[in-house]
């Protein structure tokens, strides 16, 4: 699991600057770049309090736990109980309601803009991963992520359907969450168009090292979950999961980020709101596989 | 009314005993009529202390008839009377009026935006200072302003933007500018220097220099009645092309930025900068420093230079075109730039937009075409290119079509031009003519350049006055993003790209 969070940004970074034509950044780039983070202070504004120091933490912490969940295939992972789905959703949520907070306490304009349309996204998205989970469990009869992908293994076209479809949804939410084009854009210097980046721009140091941090873990944990959904198909094993995790997720962002612009700010909405109704379809089609009913 | 007529390709400076001396009340009546017409702009309005009065001038072009109308009045230095404003019919002469204001504390009565426009440093209220610019406000419940600059992320200049918004809309935009002031016309009168004051010409923005320093080259041939020969008038047309394809393809990189789009972004900057080193080749440095100098050039064209100029080119112009294409054919990029940032051709009108912005909205501005000089006159006649919406997406296509046409023109200047063997060197020391007034009027990639140059019974520089396009077209920025959405402003402000220090000064 933890290689697939390291991987990832690497693989990302990688595939751009191939369809750049560059040379690119190291492979582990990235890290090196958290690891003199961590090795730094910290500065903080004078208008900002406790929320502000807090946050970070909380972010960070409900990432790891959140990523505890999740199996990698056929390995089982470390908590596990019934309905941990919703826990898991409700974690990303509480480590963004926490950032949003801070980014508030902050008190300059441009903060307070990204933590709105992150609180804005955060919420639409929200329908689109819990009605993803909900097909899984309606489909597979369990309510922990464990149970739900460890019962799984037997080929049947049924299975295979719904699992690629979820596979597919997980990999737009991975977009969302982690902030690539086309909704957002790492990369950019200018505030006005931000959204995750904007409401990290006080933190420095130690804080800004744990924000990254939890940013791969979250889409590790989303990727996984994808790779989890395609594994469950076919070849249900961990050496099987963990690259195709990384690829999926490094490949796709990577691709869209260099061939793609990013969305008009208003048009975000519509594009999170097409993932909820992906979503709600897949969870018919689900339905209706489950029913036998011959389409 | 009376007017001194002359045009772009006179080469000499005029006497400014022979440009009328009017009365203001006349000078009204007559530019609140002819400003109406499309066909009249005002490239320069300025004073300057002339004994104990203030002698005002007024650069008018005449686009339809290629003539430029000079003329002046005066006043008592330390009348109080209020002078009516024209800004209130005509917002297009808000910058003239309120440069004159602040410097001199000249009244204009019914100013309907009275204030500072750069703070120089011979202003006249040393209280008012850019710390407390006196930004507008609106008061709302619902409505917050968001302020950026005057230090901004990324390497750009500083300047104060102050939005008003309503949620993610913006409702208002204010630019407060001036912190680049650094002074440069006051610069040009203080020294004697020949060379001296072609560097500053070099760098009253640094993406303009050869345009900026074209137009001083034309101001000084023009008071020192020097005929500029046929090969350094290719040269310069060369060099000024070049400028605007790099610009252009920078710019194009630039917004492809903006948007997150990669491949557009790394293939435009390529192209930059083999642009740029193809200037480099020619004159050693990549912005064009060095090249242009007045009644000269130390960096006469060559055979295998020609060459490489047209190799270069002819790449570029082609793998541009690609670049092009591709950017016009991406669903992503059109949703990005077509209806975003629009500003109508009445309202470039009304506020004097000229250059590629304005033409971009459908309003014609090009030097080129309606006062051509040096090879523009001679040569074939230069067809302005223009679009009609005026929107970002119209903004990146007047780039892209421009590129193109530089190409063509560098191709056809340079192809069967065979180089002359001895070329006449920049001459710093030859006197200039006393009490004359010289301009130097030039198309920059941005738009219309002016210089003006007053010299004194010495036969020494008195005033030295510059316009840059970015004066007129701030404003136009400030119109664009009325109603966009906030995150949309930097495209909008990429699309223009504008100067800082040009309009600082």
């Amino acid at each position: 699991m933890l290689i697939v969070a390291i991987s990832i940004t690497g693989v990302i970074n990688r595939c751009r600057a191939l369809l750049a034509g560059r040379k690119g950044l190291p492979f582990f780039q990235h890290i090196y770049n958290v690891r003199l983070l961590l090795r730094k202070g910290a500065v903080y504004s004078t208008t900002t309090t406790a929320l502000f120091r807090i946050a970070p933490a909380v972010y960070l912490g409900s990432a790891i736990v959140a990523m505890l969940f999740i199996p990698v295939a056929d390995l089982y992972p470390l908590i596990s109980f019934e309905g941990d789905v919703i826990c898991f959703a409700y974690l990303l949520a509480l480590g963004r309601f926490s950032l949003i907070l801070a980014a508030m306490d902050t008190g300059s304009s441009f903060e307070g803009m990204g933590a709105s349309r992150e609180a804005l996204y955060g919420a639409l998205i929200e329908p689109a991963i819990m009605i993803g989970f909900a097909t899984l469990a309606m489909f597979c009869g369990y309510t922990s992520l464990a149970d739900i992908f460890a019962h799984e293994q037997s080929f049947n076209l049924h299975l295979t359907i719904v699992m690629l479809l979820t596979a597919y949804l997980f990999i737009k939410i991975a977009f969302v969450e982690s902030g690539r084009v086309p909704v957002d854009d790492p990369r950019t210097h200018l505030e006005l168009t931000m959204i995750h980046e904007v409401m990290c721009l006080d933190y420095c140091g130690v804080d800004m090292a744990m924000i990254q941090i939890a940013g791969w873990l979250k889409t590790a944990s989303i990727s996984m979950l994808a790779a989890n959904a395609i594994a469950a198909t076919g070849c249900f094993h961990w050496w099987f999961a963990t690259p195709l995790a990384i690829l999926l997720t490094g490949l796709s962002v990577g691709i869209v980020e260099s061939t793609q612009a990013r969305n008009k700010l208003v048009r975000n909405t519509t594009f999170i709101v097409t993932i909820s109704a992906l979503a709600a379809l897949i969870f018919f089609i689900g339905y209706l596989l489950q029913l036998n009913i011959n389409i | 009314m009376n007017y001194y007529i002359t045009n772009n390709t006179a080469t000499q400076a005029v006497a400014i005993k022979d440009i009328p001396e009017v009365d203001y009340a006349a000078l009204y009546d007559d530019l609140k009529e002819r400003l109406k017409q499309e066909q009249y702009h005002v490239a320069h309005y300025f004073a300057t202390p002339d004994e104990n009065r203030l002698m005002f001038y007024i650069v008018l072009l005449d686009d339809k008839e290629h003539q430029i109308m000079l003329a002046r009045f005066a006043m008592e230095y330390y009348d109080d009377i209020a002078l009516p404003s024209l800004t209130a019919l005509h917002p297009a002469m808000h910058p003239y009026e309120r440069e004159i204001a602040e410097l001199y504390n000249v009244k204009f009565g019914s100013m309907p935006w009275d204030k500072p426009l750069r703070f120089s440093e011979n202003r006249r209220n040393r209280n008012s200072t850019i710390d407390n610019y006196p930004f507008y406000t609106i008061e709302g419940e619902s409505l917050h302003e968001v302020n950026v600059g005057p230090i901004h992320a990324g390497i750009i200049e500083p300047g104060a933007f102050r939005f008003i918004c309503d949620g993610e809309k913006v409702l208002h935009l204010e630019i407060a500018l001036g912190y680049q002031h650094r002074g440069v016309e006051t610069e040009f009168t203080s020294t004697d220097n020949r060379l001296r004051q072609t560097l500053l010409a070099e760098s009253i923005a640094g993406d303009s220099a050869i345009a900026h320093t074209s137009a001083f080259a034309a101001t000084i041939e023009r008071l020192t009645d020097t005929a500029v020969s046929d090969s350094l008038a290719t040269e310069r047309i060369v060099a000024l092309e070049l400028e605007r394809m790099a610009m252009h393809i920078a710019d194009t990189g630039a917004l492809s930025m903006d948007v997150g789009y990669q491949l557009g972004q790394v293939a435009c900057e390529a192209l930059r900068t083999m642009t740029i080193n193809t200037t480099q080749a020619w004159c050693g440095n990549r912005f064009g420093k060095g090249l242009i100098r007045p009644c000269g050039t130390n960096k006469p064209l060559t055979k295998e230079k020609i060459d490489m100029i047209l190799a270069n080119v002819e790449q570029i112009g082609r793998r541009y075109a690609e670049v092009s294409d591709d950017i016009k054919s991406s669903p992503t990029l059109l949703s990005r730039f077509e209806h975003c940032g629009i500003v109508p051709r009445s309202e470039m009108l009304r506020i004097g937009g000229v250059g590629m912005a304005a033409r971009a909205s459908g309003l014609v501005r090009d030097i080129r075409s309606s006062h051509p000089w040096g090879k523009y006159a001679t040569e074939t006649k230069h067809e302005s290119i223009s679009q009609h919406d005026g929107d970002v997406m119209s903004r990146l296509m007047m780039r892209c079509d421009e590129v193109q046409q530089s190409v063509a023109r560098i191709k056809s200047l340079l192809e069967g031009y065979t180089p002359e063997t001895s070329s006449a060197r920049p001459d710093y020391e030859c006197a200039l003519k006393s009490e004359h007034l010289s301009f130097g009027l030039i198309e920059g990639w941005r738009g219309e350049i002016c210089h003006v140059a007053l010299t004194n019974s010495e036969g020494k520089i008195s005033t030295y006055k510059v316009k840059e396009p970015s004066l007129h077209n701030w404003l136009a920025l400030a119109l664009a993003v009325r109603g966009e959405g906030i995150s949309d402003f930097p495209i909008c402000n990429k699309s223009f790209n504008l100067s800082y220090c040009g309009h600082d000064l």
